[in-house]
């Protein structure tokens, strides 16, 4: 009993960050079609904040609050400087951007901070265990349930019953339309880059406090992460983002669970492999997206 | 009201609306006729901001519209219905609508004043307001994008291919609305196949070949003189 209860435990914390990272990049894949490469170093923005932060004397939940903000404000500088001067004219261009972006943004963190690891403040709750049932569960795991049910919620709001909500899913299906009823193209983008920088902030907190340390690629593993788990599901739904990153996260725990030592650094193979085979049942993802979708 | 001048619009190399000239006056219903290809949508995307002309001017009302973007034509008081039925087929009818009036969005009791009027309109419409759009037939959908595009309160619509493959007695009803909508004051462009019907309803029209406006006139002039059936069919 006290072993699935861990089980479920581990899996819905983890699938909760995989969500929320997922969420955070199909919104902007699903507007432009095109994937931010510069995703994770959204992360890494939260991260080096708390750094730079800690030495201030404020309280935590200020200087969470001042991490996801500069996340937000990082993503919105994205759209400014990788995605509006080159979004109309190619594809390519986008891509080579984001990742030069990308590249700026780590390698300014090298320079200007450090390449070894830096320690991020956390609350002690943080390091924290209860027992559930008998089972010993580290508090942040519970933390990450409550943050991720309560974000994901809050998001199916924003996108069902708010004006901007449904007009950034109609610009998700046919932009050139939603701007010809007078739907402003540069506000749309920009508020799903808010949004998407929104939940890397708060995803980066979420998922540094496993770790208590921030370096210059901490991105690079949830980006890939966000970017299986919108393949998995569906690249142009929301709701598949959501699924994919709680399936990746069931695949992992499960691997990790049942492999024996000697096989579990060769993890991500297993993963990679059953990904595959998702992909060969169903090669457009679990949930499609709306039909139709030109890339504008 | 809407004035066209030596619009020219190009795709690369091939120039697909080569300087044509037009005007709309106000209340005024005027059909725009040809066979596939003689860039009739191409004008209506580069009126509606969706298409750069490559020369020549538009003006709205004396406002130079040119180079708007499609939000500020609309904002401008122009709405389009393009001939692609662009319902969001994952959103509801009620969504759906209540996008087409985004740029009035702070005035609710003018929208509701609005949604009611359409709700008489398009009786179907009303009925299934909470139901997702893409399981809607395609005369539904017509009517949801005329509706849609509306509920932006337009003083100039542009309607392309409103009949574009629906059943006969859909395309009735259509043009009924659209009479309807005319008699409301509205400045209407038609963009039509259907030359019989979309004459019948029409103050004038014109027609266009390979780009160029071959004729024009009052509805009755063009379908005694001109031989549309040439122009239909390359004759």
């Amino acid at each position: 009993m006290a072993f699935a209860i861990q089980f479920v435990i581990d899996v819905l914390s983890l699938g909760g960050a995989y969500a929320l990272m997922a969420l955070g990049l199909v919104i902007i894949y699903g507007i432009l079609r095109l994937v931010n490469f510069a995703y994770g170093e959204l992360i890494m923005v939260a991260g080096y904040t708390m750094f730079l932060a800690s030495g201030s004397g404020l309280p935590w939940i200020v200087m969470a609050v001042l991490a996801v903000g500069m996340a937000i404000l990082f993503g919105i500088i994205t759209d400014y400087a990788a995605f509006r001067p080159v979004r109309a004219k190619s594809v390519t261009a986008v891509l080579i951007t984001s990742f030069a972006f990308s590249n700026l943004l780590q390698n300014a963190a090298l320079l200007f901070i450090s390449p070894r690891p830096r320690n991020v403040p956390l609350p002690d709750i943080f390091s924290q265990t209860v027992s559930i049932g008998g089972a010993i569960t580290p508090v942040r795991n519970l933390i990450t349930i409550a943050a991720s049910l309560v974000l994901l919620a809050g998001v199916a709001f924003l996108m069902r019953r708010t004006t901007l909500g449904i007009a950034m899913r109609a610009a998700a299906t046919n932009f050139t339309m939603a701007r010809m009823l007078g739907v402003p193209a540069n506000l749309i983008i920009s508020s799903a880059f808010a949004l998407s920088g929104f939940l890397a902030g708060v995803v980066g907190i979420l998922w540094i406090g496993r770790i208590g340390t921030v370096v210059p690629g901490i991105g690079l593993e949830p980006l890939l992460v966000a970017f299986i788990a919108t393949v998995i599901g569906g690249m142009r739904s929301l709701p598949g983002a959501v699924v994919g990153g709680f399936l990746l996260a069931l695949i992992d725990t499960t691997l990790n669970y049942t492999l024996s030592q000697d096989l579990l650094k060769f993890r991500d193979a297993f993963t990679f492999s059953l990904v595959i085979l998702i992909l060969l049942w169903r090669p457009d993802g679990l949930i499609k997206g709306p039909a139709s979708g030109q890339r504008t | 009201m809407l004035d066209v001048t030596d619009l020219s619009v190009s795709y690369g190399a091939i120039r697909a609306v080569r300087s044509i000239s037009f005007t709309l006056r106000k209340g005024e219903l005027v059909s725009l006729l040809g066979a596939n290809g003689a860039g009739k949508s191409s004008t209506i995307k580069c009126i509606a901001g969706a298409l750069k002309a490559s020369g020549g001017t538009i003006t709205l009302e004396g406002k130079d519209i040119t180079a708007a973007s499609p939000e500020q034509v609309v904002r401008a008081g122009l709405a389009t219905v393009p001939e692609t039925r662009d319902v969001f087929p994952d959103l509801t009818v009620a969504e759906n609508l209540m996008l087409g009036a985004y740029i009035h969005r702070r005035d609710q009791a003018g929208n509701r004043d609005n949604l009611e009027k359409l709700n008489t309109l398009f009786p179907r419409l009303a009925e299934r307001s909470k139901q997702a759009t893409g399981t809607l037939s395609g005369g539904e959908q017509q009517m949801l994008v005329i509706a849609r595009a509306l509920m932006a309160r337009p003083r100039v619509l542009l309607l392309d291919e409103p009949s574009l493959g629906l059943a006969p007695a859909i395309v009735e009803r259509i043009f009924e609305m659209i009479e309807t909508l005319k008699k409301s004051g509205l400045t209407i462009l038609l963009v039509e196949q259907n030359v019989n019907q979309a004459l019948a309803v029409a103050d004038r029209a014109f027609v266009m070949r390979l780009g160029a406006i071959v004729a024009s006139g009052t509805a009755e002039e063009i379908r005694s003189t001109s031989d549309l059936s040439s122009h239909y069919l390359g004759g």
